[in-house]
């Protein structure tokens, strides 16, 4: 098997609360490699970002198992300083709000120097210069100008560009994208997913797009991880979760969305999705499921491998059927 | 569905907001007429600053208007008082985005839902208990909930409660803001849904507004484009979504993420350049120029008037003085 830039194994993340435990990440594997985009989606509280997060040190207070192997070297085992080095340098992330990740009271152009300076031993003037070029990659408008601006004179999507700049500062392999264009209207959004396509292409990272927008992931990834509960639900190439989705999650999620085809009535999931303190036995999805077995109450599914293309795996036990979700509709 | 009747008209309504003291006023709506039928579901579509909730909260009459009228069931409520307006909100009622801001925390439930029902003293004591619980039950609430506090719902349960206090009057029109926004996807179905009943069943009109255009096209039955406090263009919801007119239409539609991978890969989205300019000093002539591939000289100088502006096409109205036939002729540039 091809060993990936990124191979994370049996991943769990667990936040001690006065209420007990919190299980936000229950042991899930998954890799992406250059030059390819991965699509983690889910909704509120499904560990999406969580899990993504966890692999950069960035969810304090957490206890941590499992292993996360990024160019052969274990990020859940490096000590702060390891981390601070490859943080930012070769693993960047851009944020889904620009304006509590950008430091209010400083100018972009230093903040962007700084971030270059603090992991290479680059001179200010070279920084600066290295900073003038990335602002107008990203393409900002005469950046020789804008780099002394505030971030608060720059509109939401031109900020979102900025932290875009400042991920692509060292020139790192793996970009994690949380919810990147959330906060951005529809023709700005447009705009960032074009910037972030078109500089993958360019510079040949590798990419993980976390979102809970079914849109965005059809339109951006290669391979794309439906989360729940803080487990894998389903994993596929994109057009197989989209087109011959195995997992009742999945599909509940696909029919929840208007399409484009008009008006029917939509056929989203019952219930609500479970508190992570006090999850369901079994299948955490099984009290919404409504292809609920007697066993989907006892026993939780491994991710299986399924029917509808290379690499997809469902964690269900219904039959591995890859066409029941044309059935079904 | 729709009845000819009309039931509310917004005509050349303008909100201008007072930044400072003196000094330029933010234009947030600048001259927007609309009508409701009773029955029907107009979606005001838009994105960040066009105008569009202060619209509807001008609607609602929660904003007095700087100038223009509101029309609700053939009377002039753009200057009633508020004692006089309560009368008139049995058959207007509104919801709003963010279920966990609208609900006061520290009453019952049970108490929130009734207070429509309290004020206009159409029920009270075991009666109004009664009712409320049917409510609940309307919505898909658990009626034994009804000592609760806001706090033990979930989000989406939250925006039931928000829907059983505007329905608990049967108004005849609802003024929707953003009403699933704030939910998630699976959630934001089983309220699409909740509505969709609700009309049906009470013969309720909306107005909607979202800056999901997937949702919008889902829910309504006519259709109104924002862009900088005024209506580029407005048709039936079909209509407007196969054969947009104008550019900003267009280029909403073709930025619109689709759940679909081999219709993504289709498109090619229509980039536009820049960010929506602010609505304090908004561009001369159409206010959409300096953003518009196709923009010429006369857009500069000359506001386009929304009408109609393709043989046979009445009720498909457009603000553009250049209208987009074909959408590939914007692709070029």
């Amino acid at each position: 098997m091809v060993v990936n830039l990124l191979e994370v194994n049996g991943l769990t993340v667990t936040f001690p609360t006065p209420d007990g435990p919190v299980r936000a990440v229950r042991g899930i594997s998954f890799g992406v490699d250059r030059g390819r985009t991965l699509g983690i989606v889910g909704e509120s509280g499904s560990g999406k970002s969580v899990a993504a997060l966890t692999l950069l040190g960035l969810t304090p207070g957490a206890s941590v198992g499992g292993q996360a192997l990024f160019g052969g070297d274990d990020l859940l085992a490096m000590s702060e300083p390891e981390l601070r080095a490859v943080r930012g340098a070769r693993i960047a992330v851009v944020f889904q709000d620009p304006l509590s990740s950008l430091h209010p009271m400083y100018r972009v152009g230093w903040q962007i120097t700084e971030a270059i300076r603090a992991h290479t031993p680059a001179s200010r003037r070279a920084a600066r210069e290295r900073a003038i070029e990335l602002l107008g990659m990203v393409g900002i408008a005469q950046p020789r100008r804008r780099i002394d601006d505030y971030p608060h004179q720059f509109s939401g999507g031109m900020r979102q560009r900025v932290m875009i700049a400042m991920a692509l500062a060292l020139g790192p392999d793996l970009v994690i994208a949380d919810e990147p264009t959330t906060a951005l209207d529809t023709t700005v959004q447009a705009q960032i997913l074009d910037l972030l396509h078109r500089l993958q292409q360019e510079l040949g990272m590798a990419l993980i797009i976390i979102t809970h927008d079914l849109g965005v992931v059809a339109q951006t990834a290669d391979e794309v991880q439906v989360m729940y509960a803080g487990r894998i639900a389903e994993t596929a190439d994109r057009r197989t979760i989209f087109y011959r989705a195995h997992h009742p999650y999945t599909l509940g999620l696909l029919g929840s969305v208007p399409s484009a085809a008009g008006r029917g009535r939509l056929t989203p999931i019952a219930g609500q999705p479970p508190s992570p303190i006090r999850l369901p036995s079994g299948c955490p999805f099984h009290p919404r499921c409504a292809y609920r077995m007697d066993r989907c109450t006892v026993e939780e599914p491994p991710l299986l491998t399924v029917g509808g293309g290379p690499g997809h795996r469902s964690a269900c036990w219904l039959p591995v059927d890859a066409r029941r979700s044309e059935v079904m509709v | 569905m729709t009845d000819n009747e009309v039931l509310l008209q917004a005509i050349d309504v303008v909100k201008h907001f007072a930044v400072r003291r003196r000094g330029p006023h933010v234009r947030a709506v600048d001259g927007v007429s609309l009508t409701v039928h009773s029955g029907e579901t107009v979606g005001l579509v838009g994105e960040t600053g066009c105008g569009k909730s202060t619209l509807a909260r001008c609607i609602a009459r929660l904003y007095e208007l700087s100038s223009g009228r509101v029309v609700f069931e053939g009377r002039d409520i753009t200057r009633l008082s508020r004692r006089r307006l309560a009368p008139v909100r049995r058959n207007l009622q509104m919801i709003f985005q963010d279920p966990y801001g609208s609900l006061n925390p520290r009453r019952r439930v049970g108490s929130i839902i009734g207070d429509p029902l309290a004020i206009h003293d159409v029920a009270d004591g075991r009666d109004r208990r009664r009712r409320v619980q049917e409510l609940m039950e309307l919505v898909g609430l658990n009626p034994e909930h009804y000592n609760r506090y806001p706090a033990e719902f979930s989000g989406g349960q939250r925006q039931r409660i928000g829907v059983a206090r505007a329905v608990a009057l049967r108004p005849r029109l609802i003024v929707c803001d953003e009403p699933v926004s704030a939910l998630d996807v699976s959630i934001q179905a089983q309220i699409i849904n909740l509505l969709d009943d609700l009309k049906d069943q009470l013969g309720i009109a909306y107005v909607f507004i979202s800056h999901d255009l997937s949702v919008v096209r889902h829910v309504s039955d006519r259709v109104a484009v924002m862009y900088l406090g005024q209506i580029v263009e407005t048709a039936a919801a079909e209509d407007l979504y196969a054969r947009p007119r104008h550019p900003y239409t267009v280029a909403l539609l073709s930025a619109t993420p689709v759940a679909d991978p081999d219709l993504a890969d289709r498109r090619t989205p229509i980039l536009l350049t820049g960010d929506v300019p602010s609505p304090v000093d908004p561009p001369s002539g159409c206010r959409f120029h300096p953003r518009c591939p196709k923009a010429r000289e006369r857009c500069r100088i000359e506001a386009p008037a929304l009408e109609s502006r393709t043989p046979g096409e009445d009720t498909h109205l457009t603000a553009c003085h250049f209208p987009v036939h074909d959408p590939a002729e914007l692709m070029a540039s």
